[in-house]
């Protein structure tokens, strides 16, 4: 598989431990010194109740002390980066989402998991391996082949107190439970007045492989992004898997999870002790003033390996990670559009209807006076991806294609 | 005539082996007795190509004929003392099922004067004409039990104990409803009485009620709770018995004996669709046993025999003997929603099952077994006018759902709406909540 750890030469990007981002409202808890408002990499935040409810029915409150990580992108040459805490430890994608749902499950003995091949198998990807031998065959319930039905049955589970994980074999499985998906995780909160709560989790590998045709290669983000009440997140490195996966599953709105075929063998070394990411939080993954480019999942590698190149030629991409592919962070993402006046979007989706499509229109709404350019978009072609591997690679943004863009963008 | 008809050679205690904790269908007990159900169902196919040959024809056919149950009917006979038994009811359940029966039949029928006044709009399905399903399974449930329906559920929220009132105001749509507005006639939902939905799509609530199911099992053997017992009924109709999702939850709640029994209102037409020409073996209770558990068929307009076979299912469910199918013979009296002109059911079939008014049949019975006498039945009767009448009143002086509550269940948790560009969360603008935040 692609990238087998994480280590980038980001040149003059990062000047020593990253800010914590933190969040502005005075309710909020944590505060560090920030060096700029970029609102940068997501770390903890479990936040205070919400004492204001005003006329927003206010979320239960959940208040850990959970200790800070500074920094913990697993840069080779940051040793200072790590500096509060203790080295961590090394490990792939995979046994990142495993250790993050692991921990959950042993904190709160109602999450569990249904999907196909999770319990005795392990996981098709290996993210639920050993679990069933730990929590049983009921917490780790293999199903039988019947998305829909499954899917709806998690949702049931929810609305009378459990904590479902929902895995998809492959995301594109998942399509078979578009109806429940978008009707009933979607929607019932809403139509049933706020009376129940959906808090499932749905996960599970989509985007393009290595030649796995066509079916097997789907990009669906855009497909749920429309929902009304979904969030979505996409994960991309092994800190933020299990950061992601801990925090959709504490959420008590149901969410999507998006992995990434490619991606589950990336080695990182990640903190020890317990953190969660933020849902709506974007990753700062490098500071620059000549342009934006935002990115998710396994494209982040690409603009990283890009930006080698890039950075050799003179240039100083800001490159953010946006993982929050629903809702958008537009604090950070305008942070960044306010400094640099460009951006580019790479992303694995389609072109039509895809995140890039929404988040272009986003950006015009909000940033349109910081423009000094218009928002190019790099996004996968609009094909089924072919199975040979010539045509595979042609389907989705390849870092030359990046590298050119960036040229064209800032001349 | 009505009757029961059984499938499976009981539906009664300890005469069903129960499965083993393997889960597999193949203890020798009960997979003798299933396949001696399997044998009797196919030396009864070809039996039933005359019948469906009939039925094609002449679309004659009005009732459910007893065709080739005769090796069960034997059973039936000789189980007939705990029969009797179990139809016999007291005067105090008979008149909690014939009030229950008067408010579902008196609110559908408000509903559908408001309707055409312009109080309650869209699609609104009436359930006149198959309250004996209702009653007769929801009046057998506790409090914690689990009801789930599809879009005609009205009767079956009043059933299970939501206001009239509320549901009144939620078809007004109005913020007092039970959702407060928000759903509609299609999507009650009650937490407090544990109704799970209201569902637009038919055979999108068998799943939602088949994870309430394995939350009960969950609860008792991974959260060590043994008190934990709800059992979990779904309704829906015959028309959704042609779905994948039927289907596959049959497969599962028999998998994992999970504590649900499916309810099939075959009122024998979904819309304009004849049963009989949507289903390749139009017996739904059939369908039971080719997954693993007992298929039912019971007059659903007879409230006394639904309540005894509701009653053995619900108890089977409860002790962990896992599902149960149950199809109820029923009709409904309107048309499939107040938008159907109802042309195509032939009205010779529509006055045979008029003469089959369940709550005129309660009553019959109520008053020849002596239990009740007139007087009972009208102060009902007229009780339950008031609480119709006052639900109507309230609807309308409650007030509409303000401008202002658009977004707020959108997400259970409103981080959902994300960050703004000024770096706070949306949610705590007010103007935002308000829906007059430019997003």
């Amino acid at each position: 598989m692609g990238l087998s750890s994480i280590a980038y030469d980001l040149g003059s990007g990062l000047n020593g431990p990253m800010s914590i981002s933190h969040l502005s409202s005075p309710r909020q808890q944590l505060a560090f010194s920030a060096k700029s408002c970029t609102g940068s990499r997501a770390c903890i935040t479990v936040r205070a109740a919400d004492g204001n409810s005003g006329s927003m029915r206010a979320p239960p409150s959940t208040v850990r002390a959970s200790k800070l990580v500074t920094n913990a992108v697993a840069v080779k040459s940051e040793t200072a980066s790590i500096a509060a805490t203790k080295s961590g430890h090394e490990l792939l994608l995979f046994e990142a989402l495993r250790e993050g749902l692991e921990e959950e499950m042993e904190r709160d003995p109602r999450v569990c998991v249904l999907g196909e091949d999770v319990g005795h198998y392990g996981g098709s990807y290996k993210v639920t391996k050993g679990l069933a031998e730990k929590f049983g065959d009921l917490r780790v319930l293999d199903t039988p082949i019947a998305e829909n039905s499954f899917t709806g049955m998690a949702v049931g589970a929810a609305m009378t107190g459990l904590r479902p994980i929902v895995e998809g074999m492959n995301m594109g499985f998942l399509l078979l439970a578009y109806n429940q998906i978008s009707n009933n995780c979607g929607m019932l909160h809403y139509t049933s007045g706020g009376q129940f709560t959906i808090p499932v989790v749905i996960r599970g590998p989509g985007g393009v492989g290595r030649q796995l045709g066509a079916e097997h290669s789907q990009r669906l983000e855009s497909y749920f992004q429309s929902v009304p009440g979904l969030q979505m997140v996409a994960c991309s490195t092994p800190y933020n898997a299990k950061g992601l996966m801990k925090a959709a599953i504490r959420s008590e709105n149901p969410v999507i999870l998006c992995e990434h075929v490619l991606l589950y063998n990336l080695k990182e070394r990640i903190p020890d002790e317990e953190y969660v990411c933020c849902l709506e939080r974007a990753e700062l993954v490098r500071p620059g003033k000549d342009v934006t480019i935002l990115t998710y999942s396994r494209m982040r590698h690409h603009v990283l390996q890009a930006a080698k190149s890039l950075i050799n030629k003179g240039y100083d991409p800001e490159i953010i990670d946006i993982i929050s592919l629903k809702p958008f962070d537009l604090h950070t993402i305008g942070n960044s559009i306010k400094k640099t006046h460009k951006v580019l979007i790479v992303e694995e989706c389609m072109r039509t209807g895809g995140i890039g499509a929404s988040l272009r229109a986003s950006i015009m709404d909000n940033f349109w006076d910081y423009l000094d350019a218009p928002i190019m978009c790099l996004s996968s072609q609009d094909v089924p991806t072919p199975y040979a591997g010539t045509l595979e690679e042609a389907t989705v943004v390849q870092p030359p294609q990046i590298v050119k863009a960036i040229k064209q963008l800032c001349g | 005539m009505a009757y029961v008809m059984r499938s499976s050679p009981s539906v009664q205690s300890g005469s069903l082996a129960p499965h083993s904790s393997a889960s597999s269908v193949s203890s020798s007990a009960s997979s003798s007795s299933y396949i001696l159900r399997l044998g009797a169902l196919n030396s009864q196919r070809s039996g039933r190509l005359s019948i469906t040959r009939r039925a094609i024809g002449t679309a004659n056919r009005r009732t459910r004929k007893p065709h080739g149950v005769s090796a069960s009917t034997s059973e039936l006979v000789a189980e007939k003392p705990s029969i009797k038994n179990a139809l016999a009811i007291t005067r105090e359940e008979g008149l909690i099922l014939y009030e229950d029966m008067v408010l579902g039949r008196s609110f559908e029928d408000m509903c559908a004067q408001m309707y055409y006044r312009g109080k309650m709009f869209g699609f609104v399905h009436l359930y006149n004409g198959q309250e004996a399903v209702s009653t007769g399974f929801v009046k057998c449930l506790k409090p914690e039990d689990y009801v789930c329906s599809t879009y005609r559920d009205h009767v079956h929220a009043l059933s299970k104990g939501v206001p009239a009132r509320a549901v009144m105001s939620e078809l007004f749509g109005k913020a007092t409803g039970i959702c407060r507005g928000q759903g509609g006639s299609m999507h009650m939902f009650s937490k407090e009485h544990g109704l799970l939905g209201g569902f637009a799509f038919i055979g999108e609530g068998i799943p939602v009620a088949t994870g309430a199911a394995f939350k009960t099992k969950y609860e008792r053997e991974v959260l060590k709770n043994d008190k934990a017992d709800a059992v979990t009924v779904a309704f829906f109709g015959d028309g959704t018995c042609n779905n994948g999702q039927f289907f596959e939850c049959l497969n599962m709640a028999a998998l994992w004996k999970l504590p649900i029994i499916f309810v099939v209102e075959n009122n024998l037409w979904a819309i304009g669709m004849s049963h009989y020409r949507a289903t390749s073996v139009p017996e739904i209770w059939k369908k039971g046993p080719a997954f693993g558990m007992p298929g039912i068929h019971v007059d659903g307009m007879d409230v006394l025999k639904v309540r005894e076979v509701a009653l053995e299912a619900v108890a089977r469910a409860r002790r962990g003997d896992g599902p149960t199918l149950v199809e109820c013979e029923t009709y409904r009296f309107r048309g499939h929603s107040l938008a159907d002109p109802d042309e195509l059911r032939k009205p010779a079939e529509k006055a045979h099952y008029a003469a089959r008014d369940p709550i005129i049949a309660l009553k019959k019975y109520l008053l020849e077994s002596g239990l009740v006498d007139e007087t009972d039945l009208r102060s009902i009767d007229k009780k339950i006018d008031e609480i119709v009448e006052d639900a109507v009143e309230f609807a309308d002086a409650s007030p509409l759902p303000p401008r202002s509550q658009l977004l707020e269940n959108v997400f259970a948790d409103p981080k959902g709406f994300g960050i703004g560009p000024d770096g706070k969360y949306r949610c705590e603008d007010p103007a935002f909540t308000a829906g007059t935040a430019q997003v």
